[in-house]
């Protein structure tokens, strides 16, 4: 719109402006974490910032169960659905078949199926097969959800592969598994690896069946975090340090993904 | 659910080319495409097709034969086919259609906000200015913050009739501070989740936005477009698509927004804030009327596989139009 080398001054500003206004409440939460209680409820700036509520949360909640119970269904929900998605990436991006398109948009079109279509009988299947609140549990959901996003992403990664140097190898003899070891491992890596980076905020992030297949055992952050609603949400200070320390890492991965993330988020239709 | 298959051009544009365009590069695998030696290699798909559609069939078949069944886990033994009861139930329920009409106000309005907001934010943004990387990072920031977070910390430490920030900057101004959770239940709603879509849409729709040929709007200012003129006959059709799949995404996730709703209002004043995913927990999860419950799990399956048939339609239609060109 202006000339592409200088903005006028009114747009930074309001870039700016715009920038600060919605990153408010996480400024919010961060300044509010090294508040005391009593000093969280005035909207002031300036305070002797404390460690003191973070040890509270350390002390008094079982805090590192919840976040231990987070790690384990992220990183397992992301290791299970790549260890099954890439090989089907694998063979539908070199090996495809009248039907391979067919069968992405049928993957895709499970994403479309509403969670609380499917609540009861996932509800009552893990009631009876005793993993109501078990880790394993939820993992197990997390990868089924989150299978459709690693094989599309996956695919997208491979296709961008180029050809020449699979056909190089092939005259070299390489096999199949060769091929893929040593060859599509190594050259799809950083696309696999901000795969692995989108599940694991998704998982980390869930709230659906989180708040409703876990209770105490294996109730991640999420979980954790809405127990503050009543009537211990009156502890903002320890609110926001709890908050904080649960929303910090996966910002900071988010932060690092964000241009492979526009492609796993929208199936790969905007690079 | 199966809308979306009879349309077959997202793959295509998502560089995913389609296997008949790849003929000329792996004609050598075409033509070994039936031979027993790449039967393995197809055999790795199995393992997520496979689970893929035992996670798709066997809920959703439960799902549908509790909704004609009486099944309710305070009294296990009086069971039994009774047709179309749950729905009639579900549907005379005082909360059903409130909950639709909900339902449909928090996407609409969510959706609005958001692509709305994204566009003018990731056009903003288009341009130079200092400490646009970091400025950038601030807006995508609440994306990236789990749900009950966000929920909790809305409704404590900005929405808080007395201690909160809201009402400390209407204080300020000489106003009265409005008690938002109570007042304005659903508005607050829509504000805490689009506080979370905007970014989303936003980096959506900057990444697409940069794609846009510079030289193509240098030749417009040159031609003496002016910028609104360049916004709309220029960058808005380059963002078409892209706005179709925000749009598409978006209301996926929307259907089912749940966490905010648990964590702040829990459906409520009355049925105020109860959107259908919330019904359908309550009915479920706390009454533990399994039958009606699912009756209603069926309404948002068929709702979202409406509103998917329309937006895989529209996208369709787009992704020609893009390919025309």
């Amino acid at each position: 719109m202006n000339d592409a080398k200088k903005s006028p001054l009114w747009v930074g500003l309001l870039a700016w402006t715009c920038a600060i206004v919605l990153f408010f409440p996480i400024f919010w939460i961060a300044v509010t974490a090294f508040k005391t209680e009593h000093q969280a409820y005035m909207p002031s700036l300036i305070f002797m910032p404390t460690l003191d509520t973070f040890r509270e949360v350390f002390e008094r909640s079982n805090y590192l169960a919840f976040v231990k119970n987070s790690m384990i269904v992220s990183l397992g929900a992301t290791l299970l659905s790549l260890l099954i998605a890439v090989p089907a990436a694998y063979s539908m991006a070199f090996f495809p078949t009248g039907r391979t398109q067919k069968l992405l948009l049928w993957m895709l079109s499970t994403k479309m199926m509403p969670a609380v279509g499917v609540l009861v009988p996932i509800y009552l299947l893990a009631k009876n097969s005793g993993m109501l609140d078990s880790v394993t549990g939820l993992t197990l959901i997390y990868t089924l959800i989150n299978l459709p996003i690693a094989v599309w992403m996956a695919f997208t990664y491979f296709n961008d592969v180029p050809k020449e140097i699979l056909e190089a190898a092939r005259i070299d003899g390489a096999n199949a598994w060769q091929e893929m070891l040593y060859l599509l491992l190594p050259t799809a890596m950083p696309g696999l690896a901000s795969t692995a980076l989108l599940l694991i905020i998704l998982s980390w992030n869930e709230a659906f069946w989180s708040l409703n297949l876990t209770s105490v055992d294996a109730a991640p952050l999420t979980v954790f975090i809405a127990s503050y609603s009543n009537p211990e949400g009156l502890f903002w200070a320890k609110l926001s340090a709890a908050s904080l320390l649960a929303i910090a890492p996966i910002m900071a991965l988010g932060w690092l993904a964000q241009k492979q993330l526009v492609r796993g988020l929208t199936f790969g239709a905007v690079k | 659910m199966s809308s979306i298959s009879n349309t077959s051009p997202m793959p295509s544009e998502a560089g995913a080319s389609p296997p008949s365009s790849q003929k000329s590069r792996r004609g050598k695998h075409i033509k070994h495409a039936g031979s027993e030696r790449f039967l393995p290699i197809r055999l790795l798909q199995t393992p997520a097709v496979a689970l893929l559609f035992l996670w798709m069939i066997v809920p959703l078949a439960m799902t549908v034969y509790f909704s004609f069944n009486r099944y309710n886990l305070m009294s296990p033994d009086q069971t039994g086919f009774i047709g179309l009861e749950n729905y009639q139930f579900l549907l005379e329920d005082p909360a059903f259609w409130p909950s639709i009409a909900n339902t449909a106000l928090l996407i609409g309005s969510v959706l609005g906000i958001s692509v709305i907001g994204g566009t003018l934010l990731a056009v903003l943004f288009d341009q130079p200015f200092r400490g646009r990387g970091i400025a950038r990072l601030l807006v995508i920031g609440p994306f990236f913050v789990m749900p009950t977070v966000a929920a909790l910390i809305w409704k404590n430490m900005i929405m808080h009739p007395v201690y909160g920030m809201l009402a400390f900057a209407m204080r300020h101004l000489g106003m009265e501070p409005i008690d938002w959770l109570a007042e304005y239940p659903m508005l607050s709603v829509i504000i805490i989740v689009s506080w979370q879509w905007i970014p989303f849409a936003f980096l959506i729709l900057l990444t697409a936005l940069q794609s846009l040929d510079v030289d193509q709007k240098e030749a417009a200012q040159l031609d003496g477009a002016g910028p609104i003129r360049i916004f709309f006959y220029i960058v808005l059709p380059h963002l078409k698509r892209a706005i179709t799949v925000v749009i598409m995404i978006e209301t996926i996730f929307l259907l089912s927004v749940f966490a905010e709703i648990f964590t702040t209002t829990a459906g409520g004043p009355g049925t105020e804030t109860t959107n259908l995913t919330y019904l359908v927990y309550s009915i479920g999860l706390q009454q533990f009327d399994i039958g009606i419950a699912s009756a209603g799990g069926i309404f948002a399956v068929v709702l979202a596989n409406i509103v998917s048939f329309f937006l895989v339609r529209m996208l369709a239609k787009n992704l020609k139009g893009a390919n025309e060109k």
